[in-house]
């Protein structure tokens, strides 16, 4: 199946010279946002040079306290406690789900699963205040329930339906021979598939991850007092909280808030491409 | 053996319940009380009270922001979703070669999508095309003069779009799978027949992939029309609500004004408009779309 490309002959400089240049304006502003980190706000105006006249750590120092009480360690604490708990929620759920829809024949699975497919389509701002209401009567505003709830029952049809085609490409004699030799339903699943299952999981894991650590509108609107707010918020406060917008303070902040998800993707970038490339998970 | 298919039977409903309970109420509870509350006067702290089309009726006939913020949406969404997509395919196309060095750089184009629609990266573009920021100041080693990028009414939107542009990478990446998997006696036969590049490109590359691009381009257009973080942090709407997208405006009925009610309206026309672009392209996609196995989606 392997397709050769020697047909199309060897790869031209200019390709190369091509590919070279779009690279570069494509890591530009990051590059230029790392060093803009040690700049004083004055160098990061009305100059190109890239490299800072002096290394200095001193936005670092001074954007990491925000005020007496409260420093950006609250933030990142909030947010990885957050995104962690949601992602792992997710994936163990979605994949229980995905477990029940591949393996198991029961009555209306034909419309449930219409109905899942159907709810990767709905667009989240319709249910938007209904939710907030929602969870406001349950007198959940205000903390990180409304993601914990969401996660634990299985809101995201999309990680749903990608375990599930998963799951249905694993040879189902492995589950057979393990009833025969007295496992339970839970069981096959948690000894049997769940290991199989450990690249799928892997790349849903990742993206959900990266999508709850990203995420603005969902924080913006359930969370109000500063102690509970995510990196998103917190940055989002930093360009509010001066009459003038201490850039370099603010860029320092960025810049480290974006490191976790770049360490994160060097090193698992085998499951975020899969991921895309296999399942069609957006970035 | 039958007693066994049984068990099993009522196990398969037990594993779904959670997605059950939450379909029903997370999603269809919402979306049915969105509807609902759309038709009433509502603003969290007491019952809604019905007024019927009022809200619909105010939005489509008195409310001029609202055609103003449709009108960005829609210009937003026709220049993001196909400008996108289009970078991303002849990205993918100039390296679906035999390159060296392919997972470094497929790496360092994917990077940017990393972060997309997240507040550090909205930030940095707001930075950067500020009126003495970088980008000015590098056209003008060109000796060309500063634009305001995000000052003018002009010019906010078509900087917001190109932030997109920039995080083409997860399209990128899907399409490059896409095109290794074409089939290269479909190009050997085009060969020998003597088709030129651009024959090729349109009878066989494109058919072969159009099913990624069908998919990418509905999933993008629901995001793109729904999209709020990135104007919201980037010129908070304006100037002049040059950038003022429905999201937004969905955003500052509900939580500025608590005109819930009326907000609701707004997101069932963002989700009318939703539904019928879906619709019209999954009936576009049965005459264009391509499928190896016939097709079921």
């Amino acid at each position: 199946m392997r397709k050769k490309h020697l047909r199309r002959g060897r790869v031209s400089v200019w390709t190369y010279i091509l590919v070279m240049v779009i690279g570069i304006i494509m890591m530009y502003p990051i590059i230029w946002m790392f060093f803009a980190t040690f700049k004083t706000n004055a160098e990061i105006f009305g100059s190109i040079r890239l490299l800072p006249e002096h290394f200095s750590l001193q936005s670092y120092i001074d954007g990491w306290k925000v005020n007496g009480r409260i420093t950006y360690a609250t933030f990142f604490l909030n947010s990885f406690t957050l995104t962690i708990i949601t992602t792992l929620l997710t994936v163990f759920v979605c994949a229980i789900v995905a477990y029940g829809f591949a393996r198991f024949k029961f009555p209306c699975k034909k419309i449930l699963f219409a109905i899942l497919i159907t709810t990767m389509m709905l667009p989240d701002s319709v249910m938007l205040i209904p939710k907030y209401s929602l969870f406001n009567s349950m007198n959940l505003l205000d903390s990180y329930a409304p993601f914990y709830l969401q996660a634990g029952l299985a809101c995201y049809p999309f990680f749903i339906f990608m375990l599930i085609q998963f799951i249905r490409g694993l040879p189902r004699e492995l589950d057979e021979s393990a009833y025969i030799d007295g496992c339970s339903e839970m069981g096959v699943f948690l000894r049997i598939l769940m290991p199989l299952m450990k690249p799928a999981l892997f790349s849903a894991g990742l993206f959900q991850f990266m999508w709850t650590y990203n995420d603005y509108t969902n924080v913006l609107i359930y969370i109000n007092s500063v102690k509970k707010y995510t990196l998103s918020l917190a940055l989002r406060l930093s360009l509010d909280a001066e009459s003038v917008i201490q850039w370099n303070k603010v860029m320092a902040m960025s810049f480290l808030s974006m490191l976790p998800l770049i360490i994160l993707f060097f090193a698992a970038q085998k499951y975020f491409v899969e991921g895309i490339a296999t399942s069609g998970l957006k970035g | 053996m039958k007693r066994k298919l049984k068990r099993k039977q009522y196990m398969g409903l037990l594993f779904i319940m959670p997605w059950v309970i939450g379909f029903l109420v997370l999603q269809l509870y919402p979306l049915v009380s969105s509807f609902y509350f759309s038709l009433t006067e509502y603003n969290i702290m007491s019952k809604p009270e019905f007024i019927g089309l009022q809200n619909y009726k105010k939005l489509l006939t008195a409310d001029n922001d609202f055609w103003n913020s449709l009108r960005v949406t829609v210009i937003y969404t026709v220049f993001t979703v196909p400008g996108k997509l289009i970078v991303a395919l002849m990205v993918a196309m100039v390296m679906n070669k035999n390159m060296k060095g392919i997972n470094a750089i497929r790496t360092i184009y994917y990077l940017p999508s990393l972060f997309g629609g997240s507040i550090a990266v909205s930030i940095l573009w707001k930075l950067m095309f500020q009126d003495q920021g970088i980008v000015n100041s590098i056209l003008n080693v060109f000796h060309i003069p500063s634009v305001q990028w995000l000052g003018s009414t002009k010019m906010a939107l078509p900087t917001i779009i190109l932030l997109n542009f920039w995080q083409f990478g997860s399209a990128f990446v899907m399409f490059l799978a896409a095109l290794k998997n074409v089939p290269a006696d479909l190009y050997e036969a085009a060969d020998i027949d003597g088709a030129g590049g651009m024959t090729k490109f349109f009878r066989i590359t494109l058919p072969q992939i159009s099913s990624i691009i069908f998919f990418n381009v509905i999933m993008q257009t629901i995001t793109a029309l729904q999209s709020f973080a990135g104007p919201m942090v980037i010129t908070g709407g304006g100037p002049l609500k040059s950038t003022y997208v429905l999201g937004l405006k969905l955003y500052t009925e509900a939580f500025s004004y608590y005109k819930m009610g009326y907000a609701c309206a707004v997101s069932w026309i963002i989700f009318i408009m939703i539904t019928i672009v879906t619709l019209v392209l999954f009936r576009f996609s049965s005459m264009v779309v391509y499928y190896e196995d016939g097709g079921d989606f």
